[in-house]
């Protein structure tokens, strides 16, 4: 069954308390190569059938309105996996 | 007339007890309210009420904004009903866009639980008008996830207009741009904040104060300026 895959993120100016908090944790146990931990979130929408324009269109929507919040985040990528 | 204030129970609401007695206490009716009705059983006023809705999955407030009773509380708002939205109620006003702005974790990731002082900064409001502009009071504050944030634009707009309702004095407990604590909307009608005044409404369980020991009842202000609002449209 076909997923539409939505990725949210943190807008980039914003602190984000979760990913410090990693980042400083790397840090903490040596793996320095890391200068910046952002998180984000991933939805998995499966679809019964076809994913057709109006399918994905309506998976923007939600995306845009419900799944992220355009106050506090970004949708970064809608994508279609078989 | 007794002025009735709904208090809207979500799934996951903790403070909609509390919420209907500091509603007694001020001397309203307080109405519970169910967030899969679409009923708003004729109430005068509304209180959305803090705890952590959904689990706060999502985004703290966001599957409770798309309740049932959302569509009547956004008519109610739109029509000039006082609303008030405390902590997850306000994560959940913010979240329906019927306040401006967002809230985000702690900027220190901690859990703060604290008796907070804040400025009343605009008291023209339905929840502040029993304030003096520029009174500091004391209520107690319990979130996560109470940075208040908005976009530069957002940010000047409401700070000009004086849609800054309250904000923090002392240290910054959460990273809130400018301080702030509570917001309005244009009308004045709909109020939110993070601190919760219903914990701040009967002597002996509220802050401590220099008279006595959790003798605070700071709160009662916001629940007295709604019920004068609602009477004064009845007049």
């Amino acid at each position: 069954m076909p997923t539409i895959v939505v990725d949210v993120m943190p807008k980039a100016e914003l602190l984000d308390p979760q990913g410090k908090a990693v980042a400083g944790a790397l840090n903490r146990i040596g793996d320095s190569a890391f200068s910046a931990v952002r998180i984000g979130k991933r939805f998995e929408l499966t679809v019964e059938g076809e994913v057709t324009d109006a399918v994905l269109a309506e998976a923007k929507r939600v995306a845009d309105e419900v799944l992220s919040n355009a106050v506090i985040e970004d949708v970064v990528g809608i994508e279609v996996v078989e | 007339m007794t002025v009735r204030i709904g208090v809207i129970t979500f799934p996951g609401s903790l403070d909609d007890g509390d919420a209907q007695r500091a509603v007694r206490i001020a001397g309203a009716e307080p109405v519970a309210l169910w967030h899969g009705s679409h009923d708003l059983d004729g109430v005068d006023a509304l209180v959305l009420p803090g705890g952590f809705s959904y689990g706060d999955y999502l985004r703290s407030g966001a599957i409770a904004a798309l309740s049932p009773i959302m569509a009547e509380v956004k008519d109610a708002a739109a029509a000039g009903m006082p609303v008030l939205g405390i902590c997850n109620g306000f994560q959940m006003l913010v979240e329906a866009h019927l306040l401006p702005g967002g809230l985000i974790r702690n900027a220190n990731q901690q859990f703060i639980r604290r008796d907070q002082r804040l400025r009343v900064e605009n008291a023209d409001t339905a929840w502040t008008s029993a304030f003096e502009s520029g009174q500091e009071i004391v209520i107690p504050l319990k979130n996560g996830e109470g940075g208040y944030i908005a976009d530069t634009e957002t940010l000047a707009r409401i700070e000009g207009e004086g849609q800054v309702a309250f904000r923090y004095l002392g240290v910054n407990p959460n990273g809130s741009l400018n301080d702030i604590a509570g917001v309005t909307n244009e009308r004045g009608n709909v109020v939110g904040l993070m601190p919760h005044p219903e914990h701040a409404t009967e002597p002996g369980f509220g802050p401590d104060t220099a008279a006595a020991m959790r003798s605070g009842v700071d709160g009662l202000g916001f629940f007295a300026s709604a019920i004068a609002a609602v009477a004064a449209v009845a007049a």
